[in-house]
């Protein structure tokens, strides 16, 4: 049977049991959220050992060759010796908080040190006590904070500590960036798709901005979508970004009929672009927010004509 | 004589065909729920190294590989129809890319050659 040795403690891997779930089952209360190897907040590193490569899949080389690797999604098949990658977080202080709808806070951290990330790429979030989260970046490297779009879920954990607990200059800590999710420079004249639920518009919103700021001359279609029109936020600053740049075009997106604004578009997200949308065979496509819905859409714009590289979503994992 | 990989283009027909093949499979009501949960760009992998194979190009597959590879999707009722309707996809992948007849029979035969290790025989 494998060993882990993690710190003082010596621990066997049971058969089909991750590396975390094994910590967790010992009674070590480590960091984490996901358990899907997405939100990289369980993330060690092994001194010791060989690492299945399952266990470090979207993680930077520059991490994987130090050992660093995902423990939720870690089946070992020889013995490790772990520590934790407390070196990887870089404290920050929770600066400025407002609402942006009835259930959405933006939170915006001033970093000890910055860190260089492409907008659109997501971070995960620590309290003190080790309480992760993550986050999509919204804003664009050249900022002076972080700026992330929270949710307030009912009965959330780390949501509902940001709106109503946290004082001002709080100390968090960051991890990141994570994902591949972001604009890249040399086809200026592709059509870009971005299409997202709820909180999902923050990676869009900094992908946006970012195809702006570096020229991007291509038509761009930005969806968003929500139940009603209380989901909809940023919708102002969408609109200016709309009149003020003429290949952009803002779709805001509702479920329900029921008072919905004449400007808006009514039905179920991933048939709304298909009716709007025509440029499938050379689009450049973005997807984020509920991971069912992403998964969905991948699949029908693949199948619509798109091409699968062309695809780039960050599915998001609650917890 | 060069072989048949060769004839159909090498990698950049895999690259051609995987896309057509793909999305074929996943509109087709006989065999897209046997991909209802796979992960896309892992499946496209796995696409574009069965067209290698089946192409007659360098591959690493083995027959246990396409037994363990499909075993599960025995007890989702995986039977005989559903190799034929892959071979049909992708004989129809093919003649939309303008492969000869001669050339698409010699591609469904070694798909074929797999169909008793795909249904563990």
């Amino acid at each position: 049977m494998t060993q882990i040795r993690y710190n003082d403690f010596s621990f066997s891997v049971g058969p089909g049991e991750s590396v975390l779930d094994c910590i967790l089952r010992n009674g070590i209360d480590i960091s984490h959220a996901c358990k899907a190897g997405a939100c990289n907040s369980c993330m060690m590193k092994a001194n010791q050992g060989t690492i299945p490569s399952k266990a470090q899949v979207g993680l930077r080389d520059s991490l994987k060759e130090q050992g660093y690797f995902l423990p939720c999604v870690c089946f070992p098949d020889t013995d490790l010796v772990l520590t934790d990658a407390t070196e990887l977080k870089v404290p920050a202080r929770v600066v400025e908080r407002d609402m942006l709808s009835q259930t959405v806070l933006r939170v915006r951290l001033r970093m000890e040190t910055e860190i260089p990330f492409r907008a659109g790429q997501y971070f995960t979030l620590f309290r003190q006590d080790g309480l992760a989260r993550s986050y999509s970046a919204a804003n664009l490297p050249g900022d002076n904070w972080l700026e992330l779009h929270v949710r307030l879920i009912p009965g959330g954990k780390m949501s509902g500590w940001l709106a109503n607990q946290a004082g001002e200059n709080e100390p968090v800590w960051v991890q990141g960036p994570f994902g591949f999710c972001f604009y890249t420079n040399g086809n200026p004249e592709q059509p870009l798709l971005l299409a997202g639920t709820g909180t999902g518009l923050a990676p869009l919103y900094g992908i946006l901005r970012d195809a702006l700021e570096n020229g991007h001359q291509g038509p761009i279609m930005i969806f968003h979508g929500a139940l009603d029109g209380r989901g909809l936020y940023l919708v102002p600053e969408l609109q200016e970004l709309s009149q003020q740049y003429p290949q952009v075009t803002y779709v805001p997106t509702v479920l329900h009929p029921d008072n919905a604004d004449p400007a808006w578009e009514v039905g179920l997200l991933d048939e709304v672009v298909k009716r709007k949308f025509n440029a499938w065979r050379d689009a450049r496509i973005f997807l984020c927010g509920d991971p069912v819905l992403v998964n969905g859409m991948k699949k029908k714009f693949f199948l619509a004509g798109a091409a699968l590289k062309n695809i780039y979503a960050d599915a998001f994992t609650f917890s | 004589m060069s072989t048949l990989y060769e004839q159909l283009g090498g990698q950049a027909a895999v690259e051609a065909a995987v896309e057509v093949f793909y999305r074929k499979v996943l509109s087709d009501d006989r065999i897209s729920h046997f991909f209802d949960d796979v992960d896309m760009d892992r499946q496209m992998a796995k696409q574009k190294a069965f067209l290698t194979m089946v192409f007659g190009g360098p591959n690493n597959y083995s027959g246990l590989d396409m037994r363990k590879g499909h075993a599960h999707l025995l007890e989702k009722g995986l039977n005989d129809s559903h190799v034929d309707a892959v071979i049909e996809l992708l004989g129809q992948s093919l003649k939309e890319l303008g492969v000869s007849d001669d050339l698409i029979a010699q591609v469904a035969a070694l798909a074929n050659s797999t169909r008793n290790d795909v249904l563990s025989r």
